[in-house]
């Protein structure tokens, strides 16, 4: 069978740049095929950034920006959400703090006039302060006795001991209940700063009111912040098996090593190994070993994950506790494999096809087009990586992917950390 | 700051799939093959991508006595090949062509899906009407994804207190109705599923005129049925579709509550849900206006439940409702919420009870009233921005027992809900007689009995 591909059509020529007045600089794509304006930006501050002692701090700031701001409180701020019929979010992970806005465009005057006050005005209000703490305790409650959530836990502190990544980004009981307005003041200070300011817009907007809109509602923002440098850091432990206790007939795990860096060189060879290893849900080496042919669990996977001071290759699944240990001994055989055989020529060809054909499938909303776009700001990549990417995974040789396959997964050494009685690990 | 969303209401073949739950309307054609599959195509050119949909309309209330997740562990069994495309051909093929797919049931549905560049829609079409009638089954096959999907209720039940409370209280609510049963089958049944279990239903229910075909994107009507023609059409028509004859729930008389107490639960939460009608056995315009109804009772912090317990009482530190209008019978409108801290669920729920008969017994004011419409109707628009979303709206409603005039005119008829109607579809569907209550509450370790017993 020929496989015919769609002409190729220039995504990065639908990005215009956009530096506002202000100086303020803003990715947009201009469409109006539906009557909406979608946008989202980042800036770099999440979780990393909260000071020792004051975990979950980011996380209680984004949750606060929507409750209450400029002259309304958070009963009124609500009603006018609604009214608007305005999605407006924000939230915080391990490196950054990100935000998003999506409108009708017959509101998005006041839509974005929302988004200012959210982003400059938030009132912190004492009794939004309590709400909002009081629901991030509630979750950390609710996921307690979560064997995902228990095993991230294990994993993590074990990963990254001393140092901003082991410690919760949704913040812990003991730190949650410390923490105040005027820290999440400060933080707000230290990271609300246009240096560091991502923003990307999808919809029927042109780029002079753009223009005037990001002005308005970033603008007042100062250039520089004082971000804490996060040292970088590597995967601890590796080899070691943590076990989280928990009366369960299921045992949850969650496994690691270092990854590869979004700016390596060996990147996109190891976007193939990972396809080919647990990435593609049902191609991969480890979907078809552990489920397909031994019905061990019904999920296994592997994804390249980088926070920005630790590139990591994370994977997981979940199987009843008697066959754990039969399932990480199938799980590690795989990693071995791979690495000291490379892929074979069609899993090489496959895993091409399958990346370099399924990333349009990345852009088929506005608000998934605007979070990509500000991902690749966020990693330092002009437009042009939209239409260069797939030729660069095209570009990946057997012989990369031989040496990349042994760089990512060696000798199968992982930190694993489990949730559940498992046995034989 | 979110609220907490209420229970999903289907199983994946595998874990990530989209949610649903959205609204819309535009260029749709609804057509028909001859051998009776119906047809949507929802147009959307933004980007050369389309979303291939069958739908099938039985899900796991079609489930025969004793063989409880049949539905669901034959969606998982449709993966394993057909007498032309041996296991992972398809799989392999989809991936190949940089498609994505993934499957899904429900009480009242089964479907599968790819999301793929549009040139190749045809070559899905081929694979996907192959399906339709050639699978083969082995042993070999079978037994291993029993074991897949043992793992998948070990996962998403048996770790999880909060899904085993959901359970019970969905077995009270529905004493009689199928809906009463998970979709993914009771633990001792699924062991007990067998391959020729699989082949009957999949002989009586894979049909074309069973089927609904849905492609959202960057196709045309006339191509689509041209293509179906082509593959789908050579299906021969097999018989007039399944009946699906379920006994129908009795009309609750008494409020029942459900409790389980777990040392694994250290955040208790606690959930009333009614018996409601849905889109499809409601009077015209009640289930509308009970979807208004559970957008300003409990769609979200703007909503008279999260002002009332969060806001102003303090009883909670979430709470909202949900009104889970499509299905086939009669359906399930949620309310929750979840304790502040020194809270009982005694004292909660019974906030709940007044909150619900203050709002049936007031005025309804206007504001309130048309910041829902505003924002449910909003909803239909931010629909048009996801293929997918709409084809799943269209893909459950007519799955459901509704028609695509239905969809396109659900908007116009969420405008038409007055103030009055709301009040009285409080009154009339949110009794607590037609509700079971159910509490997740924490379980002291019970420490003092082991020390009497000298452990």
């Amino acid at each position: 069978m020929t496989l015919k591909t769609a002409p190729a059509r220039s995504r990065a020529e639908t990005v215009q740049q956009i530096v506002t007045p202000g100086g303020v600089k803003a990715w947009l794509v201009e469409s109006y095929a539906v009557p909406l304006v979608a946008l989202e930006f980042a800036v770099r501050g999440g979780a990393a950034q909260d000071p020792p002692g004051k975990a979950g701090l980011a996380s209680m700031l984004a949750g606060l920006l929507d409750e209450g701001a400029g002259p309304y409180d958070a009963r009124a701020f609500h009603r006018i959400i609604d009214d608007l019929a305005v999605h407006i979010g924000f939230s915080a992970d391990r490196d950054s703090l990100s935000g998003h806005l999506q409108t009708l465009v017959r509101n998005a005057d006041k839509a974005f006039e929302l988004l200012k006050l959210a982003v400059n005005d938030a009132r912190l209000d004492q009794d939004a302060i309590e709400r909002v703490r009081s629901q991030l305790v509630a979750g950390l409650k609710r996921d307690a006795n979560d064997p995902d959530a228990m095993a991230a836990k294990a994993f993590r502190e074990a990963a990254f001991p001393n140092h901003p990544y082991g410690r919760s980004a949704r913040g812990e009981l003991d730190t949650l209940g410390g923490l105040t307005r005027d820290d999440l003041d400060a933080m707000r200070g230290r990271i609300f700063v246009r240096s560091d300011l991502k923003i990307a817009v999808v919809g029927a907007i042109d780029a002079a009111t753009l223009s005037a809109r990001v002005d308005e509602v970033f603008g007042g923002w100062p250039q520089q912040g004082q971000l804490q440098p996060v040292p970088p850091t590597e995967i601890h432990n590796l080899g070691a098996r943590e076990i989280a206790d928990l009366d369960v007939p299921q045992t949850t795990m969650r496994f690691g090593r270092a990854g590869v860096a979004r700016k390596d060189p060996d990147h996109f060879p190891a976007l193939v190994v990972n396809h080919i290893l647990g990435g593609g849900v049902f191609t991969a080496r480890l979907f078809r070993e552990v489920r397909e042919k031994r019905g061990l669990a019904y999920s296994v996977y592997t994804h390249l994950n980088e926070y920005d001071e630790c590139p990591m290759l994370i994977g997981g699944t979940s199987t009843k506790n008697e066959r754990a240990g039969e399932s990480l001994q199938v799980i590690e055989q795989q990693f071995k494999n791979l690495s000291h055989e490379g892929p074979t020529e069609d899993e090489l060809e496959k895993a091409k096809k399958f990346l370099t054909g399924s990333y349009a499938l990345r852009f088929d909303t506005s608000t998934k087009i605007a979070s990509q776009l500000v991902n690749l700001q966020l990693d330092e990549l002009e437009p042009r990586y939209l239409d260069e990417r797939n030729a660069r995974i095209e570009a990946v040789t057997m012989a990369d992917a031989k040496r990349v396959a042994k760089r990512l997964l060696g000798e199968g050494e992982l930190l694993v950390a489990m949730a559940g009685r498992p046995v034989g690990v | 700051m979110s609220n907490k969303t209420p229970a999903t209401a289907s199983v994946t073949l595998t874990s990530g799939a989209a949610s649903s739950g959205a609204r819309g309307s535009s260029d749709i054609a609804h057509l028909r093959l001859d051998n009776g599959m119906e047809i949507v195509v929802i147009p959307d050119n933004r980007t050369p991508v389309v979303t291939h949909m069958i739908w099938y309309k039985n899900g796991a209330a079609d489930d025969p006595q004793g063989k409880s997740g049949i539905a669901h562990f034959l969606e998982h069994l449709m993966f394993k090949g057909t007498k032309n495309h041996p296991q992972g051909e398809f799989s392999n093929l989809v991936s190949d062509l940089g498609g994505q797919e993934n499957a899904f049931t429900s009480y009242d549905f089964t479907a599968y899906f790819q999301r793929i560049g549009k040139e190749h829609l045809r070559t899905l079409m081929e694979f996907e009407a192959d399906r339709m009638t050639n699978l083969v089954l082995t042993d070999d096959v079978v037994a291993p994804e029993r074991d897949v999907v043992l793992e998948e209720r070990r996962m998403r039940t048996d770790n999880d207190p909060a899904a085993q409370l959901d359970e019970a209280v969905q077995a009270a609510l529905f004493s009689h109705h199928p809906y009463g049963t998970p979709i993914i089958g009771w633990h001792h049944e699924i062991e007990d599923l067998h391959r020729e279990d699989a082949l009957n239903y999949y002989q009586r229910f894979y049909t074309p005129e069973n089927a609904v075909l849905i492609v959202a994107g960057d196709a045309d009507a006339d191509t689509v049925e041209r293509l179906a023609k082509e593959t789908y059409g050579r299906i021969p028509a097999r018989a007039a579709p399944p009946r699906r004859r379920r006994p129908k729930e009795p009309p609750p008389r008494a409020h029942r509550l459900v409790t389980l107490a777990d040392e694994r639960v250290e955040q208790p939460s606690c959930e009333r849900v009614f018996l409601t009608p849905s889109y499809k056995t409601a009077e015209p315009g009640e289930a509308e206006t009970l979807e208004v109804l559970a957008h300003i009772l409990g769609g979200g912090p703007a909503s008279v439940l999260y002002e009332t317990l969060v806001g102003d009482e303090k009883l909670a530190v979430a709470a909202g409702a949900y009104y889970m209008g499509s299905a086939l019978d009669d359906t399930r409108f949620w309310v929750y919420a979840t304790p502040a801290p020194g809270v009982e669920l005694e004292d909660l729920d019974a906030a709940i009870e007044r909150v619900i008969e203050r709002f049936a017994a007031t005025k309804l004011d206007a504001d309130s009233l048309q910041r829902a419409k505003t924002r449910l109707v909003a909803d239909a628009v931010y629909a048009q921005d996801s293929q997918v979303s709409l084809a799943r709206w269209y893909g459950e409603s007519i799955a459901t027992g509704l028609d695509v005039a239905d969809v396109a005119a659900w908007p116009d008829r969420i405008e038409a809900v007055t103030a009055a109607q709301v009040q009285e579809a409080a009154r009339k569907w949110l009794d607590k007689r037609r509700a079971v209550t159910g509490f997740l509450m924490p379980k002291e370790p019970a420490t003092e009995l082991r020390a009497a017993a000298g452990e």
